[in-house]
């Protein structure tokens, strides 16, 4: 009895002293700035050989968290343990220096280098003050063999797909000896195949010892690629949770605090007469090279055609040309019938426009002007938010209030600077500016980009409810998800042409990928040959 | 301490800062710094006399601190006030002297005339901006050199080969004999009154009116703008001419006020110029224009007496003044060392 009381409590001891298996450790970590707590007492333990997602909504105090472990921030309370002892991570080197490696999820890339120079810009090894990269290009093969990357080191950046940029920068970090990767929203830009690759790639990783920690709030992928997911939310550590053990409707829940609706509801569409119609569209972009290249389209009355299609495609050029901000080399664009072709911007907004655009802060807000201000932006000119070239800021400050409240758009008030707003804030506000309009075309271009599940239900909500109002509305996004959730009919762009229109209830995510890459549907056959072909070439 | 009481502190530990540091640079040139700043102090505000001819100084101070901080506040960077400025000086003193109208007509006409030859000047520079994408830098420091250039020529004309334009008729003058009176005969003249007008009309503009709201935007953000539908060129050209209108007025003070008349210049005026620090100053809020020329000109003017009541050289004189501008213009660092000092007191 003894004997065995005895072995349990050594049992009791061993399971206390052994947080070794543990490769990273933040114990309850409170970041605070000002009086705002970006952290609020969050726990964060890594297994070794995991893939740990950390799940929350925008604003919710991630970044900040992983900036703390990346030495960027010093927090206030808690602390950091990497392989049980504990550290004090001041700066980003020495987060370096412990093996901890950042995929950012905007690539830190220099488009005119090679895959290698890339790699060893800023610790270059030399050879009498002389750049040697030809050892450095060994390695970057020899790494890229073991992890399965398949990253040519000769190849230059410009050259390569947006996929093969992140391996790069996955390569980067494995270069300089990262044994834990932290994946800042890796999928956020890669087309469906590119992210199936993606989650090879990081098993692979884990495989080979590496430890993962993957920063997102796109629910599904967690589910596929994770072992546990710490949820925060408000700054706060909601806890975590087994993978295997959760759903994603769990973890909606868990992050938002709420229940949220995945699967947009909506009846079926009621789709009439043309409201935008676009002919043998040719554009160019700023570089002058062909973008869009003889284009067709239509967006009918009640319905909502979502445009698919890899970045780069011709979409910016586009809807750029559809709202008068880039000139129309050759073509025909009306809205309600009414020729629109290279009309000045503001012409097209009064034809019945309303353009979400796709890069808010370069054209959607003016950052250093109030919410209201903002929220005036396209009205202000007329009455009654101007009477005799003079401004009626009261009113101006009333539709600022409305847009407020109906889009539930978080800010201190009107008078607060757009700059100061979260991403999220700042495109509801915008949302709530173009469709408060109520105008006959909708154009949302990436309207829900890095925005929550919350946020994203309540947009696609909006954009739904224009549609049973009648009005057209074109949305054009990345996310294959958004694009088969909310649109009635899907148009795939590719390389500057409509390549196929079809129903979101008659195809699948794979054949809108293949699509997208630029193969008919007829030819899925000969897609298959081929990249068995490729294979037997490598 | 609250935000507003640290807002009357900085400009006051600055000032402070500067007026000490001064001292040190006068007391290691073996000079006496109390007697300096008491020369200075009287020379501002010693009697009713100089506190007339500091108010004159400041009126054209006001006017091109406004024409830099309108440029400012709508995105751009106007170097030209100086030669804005001259060729409004020429303009109001040609028109004040060639034509001879009752002075409800011929003053207005003079003051309009100025801004309207400082707009023409600014006209330039923002076609060029809107149209070519020449920075405005280059192109305004350039039409400074040519408006000297063209002054002086003009000058030499219109005078028939003489280094001075005609006296202008009283009909167009700004000076005021009550002004004056009230002054113990100083060169006080109504042109104050010009300058503080405008800042109401800067603030209106900027504030009030729909093209107010489009020129702020534009300045803050060209993409945004296009795509909000206003005409971007046209702002841009717009704010040009508003600037320089100010600035001409700025030189129809000189003009129609302070001299009635224009003098060959031998160089620039500098006022244009001090116009940047006096707009930077204020933070380029039409408010703070005021409080910034009243600083430079108080300064400017006051110095003079330092030389005669304090045999302090010119020289040191305007290390002083520049060290005082400068501990000013540093606020930003006392701002910051008041709220250092702030949270310590919250955290205690």
């Amino acid at each position: 009895m003894f004997i065995l009381l005895a072995n349990y409590k050594e049992k009791l001891l061993y399971e206390e002293v052994k947080p070794l298996e543990y490769v990273i450790e933040m114990l309850n970590i409170t970041k605070q700035f000002g009086n705002f707590r970006a952290n609020d007492n969050i726990t964060l333990q890594l297994r070794k050989g995991e893939i740990h997602a950390l799940l929350g909504e925008n604003g919710a105090g991630k970044t900040t968290l992983m900036n703390v472990l990346f030495g960027l921030y010093q927090p206030e309370e808690g602390e950091i343990r990497v392989n049980g002892k504990k550290v004090n991570i001041t700066s980003p080197n020495v987060a370096n220096d412990l093996g901890i490696g950042m995929v950012h999820q905007h690539f830190m890339l220099v488009e005119n280098l090679t895959v290698t120079e890339n790699i060893i810009l800023g610790n270059e090894p030399r050879k009498m003050g002389i750049v040697n990269s030809k050892d450095a290009a060994k390695k970057v093969a020899e790494i890229s063999k073991t992890y399965g990357l398949n990253v040519d080191p000769f190849a230059k950046i410009e050259d390569i797909s947006v996929g093969m940029q992140q391996r790069v920068e996955i390569l980067k970090t494995l270069y300089r000896g990262a044994n834990i990767l932290i994946f800042d929203e890796p999928t956020a830009s890669l087309t469906p195949q590119e992210i199936q690759e993606l989650i090879g790639i990081m098993k692979k990783l884990i495989t080979e010892g590496k430890s993962i920690i993957i920063i997102t709030h796109k629910l599904q992928e967690i589910m596929d690629v994770s072992d546990r997911v710490t949820v925060i939310r408000k700054g706060q550590g909601i806890g975590t949770v087994v993978t295997s053990e959760t759903n994603p409707e769990e973890l909606a829940t868990l992050m938002v605090g709420r229940q949220v609706t995945f699967k947009t509801e909506k009846g079926p569409a009621n789709p009439q007469e043309d409201v935008l119609n676009i002919e043998n569209l040719v554009v160019l972009d700023y570089r002058g090279v062909e973008k869009v290249k003889g284009l067709n389209l239509s967006v009918r009355k009640g319905e909502i055609v979502g445009l698919a299609g890899i970045d780069g495609n011709g979409q910016s050029e586009l809807i750029e040309a559809i709202a008068g901000l880039r000139k129309v080399k050759s073509g025909k664009i009306t809205i309600n019938s009414k020729d629109i072709t290279s009309l000045k911007t503001r012409k097209i907004t009064e034809s019945g426009l309303g353009h979400i655009p796709q890069d808010r802060h370069k054209h959607g807000l003016v950052l250093d002007f109030s919410v209201g201000y903002n929220a005036a932006l396209q009205e202000y000119y007329h009455a009654p938010f101007s009477k005799n070239g003079l401004m009626h800021y009261e009113v101006v400050a009333e539709k600022a209030k409305k847009i407020i409240e109906e889009y539930d758009v978080r800010t201190q008030g009107e008078h607060e600077l757009a700059r100061a707003l979260s991403g999220g804030n700042q495109q509801k506000l915008i949302i709530g500016r173009e469709v408060s309009r109520d105008p006959d075309l909708l154009i949302a271009a990436l309207p829900t980009r890095g925005l929550d599940v919350g946020a994203i239900e309540f947009i696609h909500k909006r954009l739904i409810e224009q549609r049973d109002k009648g009005k057209a509305v074109f949305l054009i996004s990345f996310e294959l998800d958004e694009v088969m959730n909310v649109s009635d009919r899907i148009a795939v762009i590719h390389d500057g042409q409509i390549v196929d229109t079809v129903i979101p209830s008659e195809t699948t995510e794979k054949e809108l990928g293949l699509l997208m890459a630029g193969h008919s549907k007829d030819d899925k056959g000969k897609h298959e040959r081929k990249e068995g072909a490729d294979r037997d070439v490598q | 301490m609250s935000n507003r009481v640290i807002k009357i502190l900085v400009p006051a530990i600055s000032i402070i800062l500067g007026l000490l540091v001064g001292a040190v640079v006068m007391l290691f040139s073996g000079y006496d710094p109390v007697a300096g700043y008491i020369a200075l102090w009287n020379g501002i505000f010693g009697d009713s006399y100089a506190i007339g001819e500091t108010i004159r100084q400041i009126s054209p101070y006001i006017l091109a601190g406004l024409a830099v901080a309108f440029a400012f506040r709508t995105g751009l960077f106007n170097i030209g006030v100086e030669g804005q400025l001259m060729v409004g000086w020429f303009a109001s003193a040609y028109v004040g002297a060639a034509f001879e109208l009752p002075m409800y007509i011929h003053l207005p006409f003079a003051l309009l005339a100025a801004a309207l030859a400082g707009a023409l000047w600014g006209l330039v520079p923002g076609i060029l901006k809107a149209t070519l994408r020449v920075h405005e830098v280059i192109v305004t420091i350039m039409m400074n050199y040519i408006a000297l250039h063209v002054v002086n020529a003009l000058i030499k004309t219109v005078s028939g080969g003489s280094y001075k334009t005609d006296k202008i008729h009283p009909t167009a003058s700004l000076r005021s004999e009550f002004l004056s009176n009230l002054t113990d005969y100083s060169t006080l003249h109504f042109g104050i009154f010009v300058a503080l007008a405008m800042v109401v009309v800067m603030w209106f503009i900027l504030e009030k009116t729909k093209t107010g709201f489009e020129l702020k935007s534009v300045g803050f953000n060209q993409n945004a703008s296009h795509y909000a539908g206003m005409n971007v060129n046209k702002n841009i050209i717009l704010s040009m001419v508003i600037s320089g209108a100010f600035a001409g007025l700025g030189g129809a003070m000189e003009g129609l006020g302070t001299f009635g008349s224009m003098t060959n210049q031998g160089g620039f005026t500098g006022i244009g110029f001090d116009g940047i620090a006096v707009a930077l100053l204020g933070a380029n809020s039409p408010l703070g224009v005021i409080f910034g020329a009243s600083l430079f000109g108080s300064l400017k003017y006051g110095a003079n007496n330092m030389p005669n009541a304090a045999s302090i050289p010119l020289e040191i004189v305007s290390i002083v003044i520049a060290l005082i501008i400068f501990f000013v213009a540093c606020g930003y660092i006392i701002r910051v060392g008041l709220e250092r000092l702030n949270k310590k007191k919250e955290a205690k």
